[in-house]
């Protein structure tokens, strides 16, 4: 600021300057990404679960769109992931069930899920891709492991599972000499 | 040539070996005295107790004192282990992030580092040391819990804040070690030669993160548990009276891997890489997230940040 300015006009001047700085300044830049660079393991599928079509075969069993309370086989699930709004078929497709959908209607397979994912969370999407939310293993300066979203969040009822503490160091006063 | 000449002129070479080393200092035929009342143990001994500070070796030093080590580490577990002596990779500064807002406070990354790492097992010393704290009252030390216990974690209304090695870029510790036994190295690992800590723990005084370690006994680690893949300043089998410390996996990172609390961790709090490259995920972290380090009023300068990932 130019120290030559009248006082009163300082902080105008202070402003002025602060805006132009806010102007000046551009947005982060979003890293490229290589969609291929996201090696991650196979979907964690309970055992015998896929492909879907083993069972959701059309011929042998008609597509059923009417949202329900689940019977028989997916009588487990519990959908603790926006219950109100959300049903099976808004992410599985109704006739090709070895895949997903997105809103727009293109087709996923399920080791792309995070795309499906990222259509709400695309802020944890945004960190994801660089490797800030969730984990990656490997190396700092090489490839890399992804996990999907899927490895630690389930689905239907995606909220982090509270875990058992491994146990915690020996407090001071129980450390025995040894001889 | 005379006997007495030859004798003169080894005194001048001798006379003409560099101070301040411990061996310039014994002197030749002193050394050879005290290095076999020493120890006692013929030339192996000898050459051990003569050692130089890892930063001072030739490479032909550097090999013989290595297999000198290995040597001792297989009679000492029945064992192979290779000792690495890999060097700092140019254009690397080591920097590691934590996500305070995803940390659980499980305690998987301090016995991944244990299972790494080979220090003694009875009582265990652990390089992380993760504190609980109660949200309401924020970072507050008196009101941390390392000791904590139930059933699960998180517990409501705690949030987990590890401590380890911050890898201060102005570390008090190298500052006050009376003899050169620790040191910042060019990828910023502060660094340990176990070889020629005195144990006078003045660095553990010093460090205001409680991140260094001592062992006042012979380290205790069974064969089975022994990790082989060890490296000079690192996860090498300690003797007694050695003071130790985390150092970002030194065996692994300078291999290229993440360190092992990082490849454990179940939330993905722990992020690791390379702070001179401005495409690796902690330059991203520094840049985009609201970060900050432990007790910066020290001026301690860590390498290690703590970050609110949401």
């Amino acid at each position: 600021m130019p120290s030559s300015a009248p006082r009163a006009l300082r902080p105008i001047l202070s402003g002025l300057l602060a805006m132009g700085t806010l102007l000046r300044a551009t947005p982060p830049a979003s890293p490229v990404v290589d969609h291929r660079d996201f090696q991650a393991p196979p979907p964690p599928f309970s055992d015998g679960i896929f492909p879907c079509s083993s069972c959701h075969d059309p011929k042998a069993m008609a597509p059923n769109p009417k949202r329900r309370p689940l019977e028989g086989m997916h009588a487990d699930i519990e959908l603790r992931h926006g219950p109100e709004s959300r049903w099976c078929l808004d992410c599985h497709d109704l006739k090709d069930r070895d895949r997903l959908h997105l809103v727009n209607g293109e087709k996923l397979d399920f080791t792309a899920s995070y795309l499906l994912c990222g259509q709400c969370h695309g802020d944890k999407l945004r960190d994801w891709r660089v490797g800030v939310h969730g984990k990656r293993t490997g190396s700092w300066n090489g490839a890399k492991q992804y996990l999907l979203c899927v490895h630690c969040h389930n689905p239907h009822s995606p909220r982090f599972k509270a875990l058992r503490p491994l146990p915690p160091p020996v407090p001071p006063d129980q450390i025995r000499a040894r001889r | 040539m005379s006997d007495a000449t030859s004798r003169s002129l080894r005194m001048t070479r001798r006379g003409l070996r560099p101070a301040g080393s411990r061996r310039a200092f014994l002197g030749g035929a002193l050394a050879a005295v005290a290095g076999a009342l020493a120890t006692g143990c013929g030339r192996e001994g000898m050459e051990a107790f003569l050692q130089h500070n890892f930063r001072e070796l030739s490479r032909d030093e550097l090999d013989r004192i290595i297999k000198r080590l290995e040597g001792e580490a297989k009679r000492r577990y029945g064992k192979k282990i290779r000792i690495g002596k890999e060097p700092a990779m140019q254009g690397v500064v080591f920097g590691y992030a934590l996500d305070l807002s995803r940390c659980i406070g499980c305690r998987r990354c301090v016995h991944a580092c244990v299972q790494e790492n080979n220090p003694s097992r009875s009582p265990e010393i652990q390089w992380i040391r993760v504190l609980q704290m109660e949200k309401e009252k924020g970072v507050d030390l008196e009101a941390a819990d390392a000791y904590y216990n139930p059933e699960e974690v998180p517990q409501e209304g705690h949030f987990y804040m590890p401590v380890q090695c911050q890898q201060c870029k102005n570390p008090p510790c190298v500052k006050v070690c009376p003899v050169g036994a620790t040191w910042k190295d060019p990828d910023g690992i502060v660094v340990i030669d176990y070889n020629w800590c005195i144990g006078c723990r003045y660095c553990m005084a010093a460090c205001p993160y409680g991140a260094r370690h001592f062992n006042w006994g012979e380290p205790t680690v069974q064969p089975a548990d022994l990790n082989p893949e060890t490296h000079y300043l690192g996860n090498r089998p300690r003797p007694k009276g050695v003071v130790e410390k985390c150092t970002f996996c030194i065996q692994r990172t300078r291999k290229g891997l993440y360190p092992a609390c990082v490849e454990v961790c179940p939330t993905g709090s722990r992020k690791f890489g390379n702070l001179a490259d401005p495409k690796s995920e902690i330059r991203y972290i520094l840049e985009n997230k609201r970060v900050f380090v432990f007790k910066g009023e020290l001026n301690t300068q860590p390498k290690f940040f703590y970050f609110y990932g949401v």
